[in-house]
């Protein structure tokens, strides 16, 4: 089901808008700079992490530690780029932290580390494991005093993996309804099954695979369009209203979105930027200066 | 004379996991449906409230308890080996040993003693994949009484531990006033001619076949070997220059286990003669408990027989 949206006044979604385009200027700057860092699934996610790190999730970003933090796990980690940018702009870290990404030493692994980045509630990489991360830290609120709500960001491509569905049954199990997954459902995964040619590749599964999986499983699905910021808030803030089952909200998203040549195109999942390519992405993004 | 039997270690896991728990509130039991294998099912009864079933979807339950750590929880886990180590590697290997996780790997049916299950069930490496690991503790008791020093002495660490617990009844070598130190070489036998190092609950079989040995006039030094990660590197170095030569004794391959860490620790501090005994890179049968430790070499009579086979250079 969708969600109609309500709550949010104007001004604050086109603030929200503003931040998810600033999200997606820093995680092209940080791939130009670096000439390496994935861009097609951060591009897709960034309104999300958007919505979550400026609207939904309750944090401290001076205090990351917080015991009463919402939590929120980046299980498709591979898209770090996307989180270390919504985190620098909430403050976490300073923004020209970014141009350490992946170099020697520096706190922004190609994944993200709970160990040396303090923020990421828990670190991810291999995929398919933070969904079961997020329902301990969902579960675990039975035993603690604190009553955190849980977020873990999942990938249609990383939906493949099995764990993924090992976490969905237990979670409706124990009717984790403090759990929240969300699938960027972008429609490509980094190479896929090959389509009509070898050069196109399929979509990761047929239109409403993902939302009668979830249905099965027994989860609570919401689905949204995962670029418009009024339905996306609305859909996030309305799995807090789930009683007695997880909830997922299935963002239909445009991997590379905000990039006109970089949109729908499997290739740049990942891959260096020339300046060129750099040029037309800043100014498709609105920024005057690169 | 032969060690007497003591209690089989599942069921001191159960117990030991329970009372432990009266008193820390962090406790709880993840199973992998098999508590009543396990014996988990004692925490279960003492305290069902933290007693947690996770199904047969043994990754998961990996991360759960990798999740349930970052909470202040200490998540005790019940499954076999095979599916604490094995089918769930890659969780135990970013989720828990990466992250520094306070949970703890109490793993069931280690070795040879899996109710006949067999080969798929006969995990024989684990201690080569554990303690190549970087942060994940790795110990393998060698009796009942051991079972509940070593998990008391876990719950009072923060950080990943992987214990090895085995499904039957075993042979009792420690006395109740037993302290477990964690990276000690034990000797539990003084000798002159030859060093044998054991480790888990090989190690009292080990300390009859040194029995045996005596009645043949060749003295034995035996040292049990329970931490497998971190190393004892200086009490292996001790012992092995104190006869001058070495046999490691384990239920487990010598490719990478204790035989193995033997080999690399003496290989770059003490260069001693040195053989291994346990599987030798095969996979095993099912079988009666006895009737395996003999078809492979580790009851007391064939290690003795075969420790007195070995002819030593020089």
């Amino acid at each position: 089901m969708t969600v109609v949206a309500g709550g949010v006044d104007g001004a604050e979604i086109e603030h929200l808008e503003e931040l998810a385009r600033r999200i997606r200027v820093e995680i092209i700057r940080t791939v130009n700079h670096a000439q390496v860092g994935h861009l097609g699934g951060p591009l897709s996610a960034a309104d999300i992490l958007g919505a979550l790190y400026f609207r939904v999730l309750r944090i401290r970003p001076d205090e990351p530690h917080w015991a009463s933090r919402d939590r929120f796990i980046l299980s498709k980690g591979h898209s770090s780029l996307v989180q270390y940018a919504a985190m620098a702009l909430r403050g976490y870290f300073p923004v020209t932290e970014l141009r350490t990404f992946d170099s020697p030493g520096s706190r922004l692994q190609g994944h993200p580390d709970m160990k040396l980045l303090p923020g990421i509630d828990m670190s991810t990489g291999s995929l398919g494991m933070g969904l079961s991360a997020g329902l301990g830290m969902a579960l675990a609120s039975r035993f603690t005093d604190v009553d955190p709500r849980v977020y873990v960001l999942l990938g249609d491509g990383e939906c493949q993996e099995g764990q993924v569905w090992e976490a969905a049954m237990v979670a409706a199990r124990y009717g984790a309804d403090n759990l929240v997954a969300i699938v960027d459902h972008n429609k490509l995964q980094q190479y896929g099954w090959p389509g009509d040619s070898v050069d196109v590749r399929l979509p990761p599964q047929e239109p409403d695979e993902l939302v009668a999986k979830w249905s099965a499983f027994g989860w609570r699905v919401l689905e949204t369009d995962g670029h418009e910021m009024r339905a996306l808030v609305a859909a996030l803030e309305a799995t807090a209203q789930t009683r007695g089952r997880p909830t997922v909200v299935i963002a239909h998203t445009v991997k590379g979105r905000g990039v006109s040549y970089m949109e729908g195109d499997y290739r740049w999942h990942s891959k260096p930027i020339d300046p060129e390519e750099f040029a037309l992405a800043m100014r498709e993004l609105g920024e005057a200066q690169p | 004379m032969m060690l007497p039997m003591g209690r089989p270690m599942r069921e001191v896991f159960g117990e030991t996991v329970s009372r432990l728990a009266d008193d820390d509130p962090r406790i709880v039991m993840l199973d992998g449906d098999l508590g009543s294998s396990t014996k988990a099912d004692i925490f279960e009864h003492a305290h069902p409230d933290r007693f947690l079933q996770m199904g047969i979807a043994e990754q998961n339950m990996i991360g759960v308890a990798a999740g349930m750590a970052t909470m202040g929880l200490m998540p005790f886990i019940s499954t076999f080996v095979s599916f604490a180590v094995v089918r769930p590697l890659d969780q135990v290997r970013v989720q828990v040993a990466q992250t520094g996780a306070n949970v703890k790997l109490t793993a069931g049916y280690a070795g040879l003693f899996t109710g006949m299950a067999g080969k798929t069930h006969h995990i024989v490496d684990d201690i080569s994949i554990m303690r190549a690991m970087p942060g994940m503790i790795t110990i393998s008791p060698a009796d009942d009484v051991e079972m509940d020093r070593v998990l008391r002495w876990a719950a009072a660490y923060d950080g990943p531990v992987y214990v090895r617990i085995v499904r039957d009844a075993t042979q009792r070598l420690f006395a109740d006033d037993h302290r477990f130190e964690l990276n000690r070489a034990m000797v539990v036998r003084e000798g002159s001619d030859v060093t044998l190092i054991s480790t888990g609950a090989q190690t009292p079989r080990t300390v009859d076949a040194a029995e045996l040995l005596a009645g043949d006039g060749i003295s034995a030094h035996v040292v049990h070997l329970a931490t497998l990660k971190p190393l004892d590197v200086d009490g292996i170095v001790a012992c092995a220059e104190r006869t001058g030569r070495v046999v490691t004794v384990e239920e487990h391959t010598i490719v990478g286990g204790l035989g193995g860490a033997v080999a690399e620790t003496l290989g770059e501090h003490r260069p001693t003669p040195m053989r291994r005994i346990g599987f030798e890179d095969i996979y095993t049968e099912s079988a009666p408990n006895d009737a395996l430790l003999d078809l492979y070499g580790l009851s007391a009579r064939r290690v003795a027989e075969r420790v007195r086979e070995i002819t030593w250079e020089s």
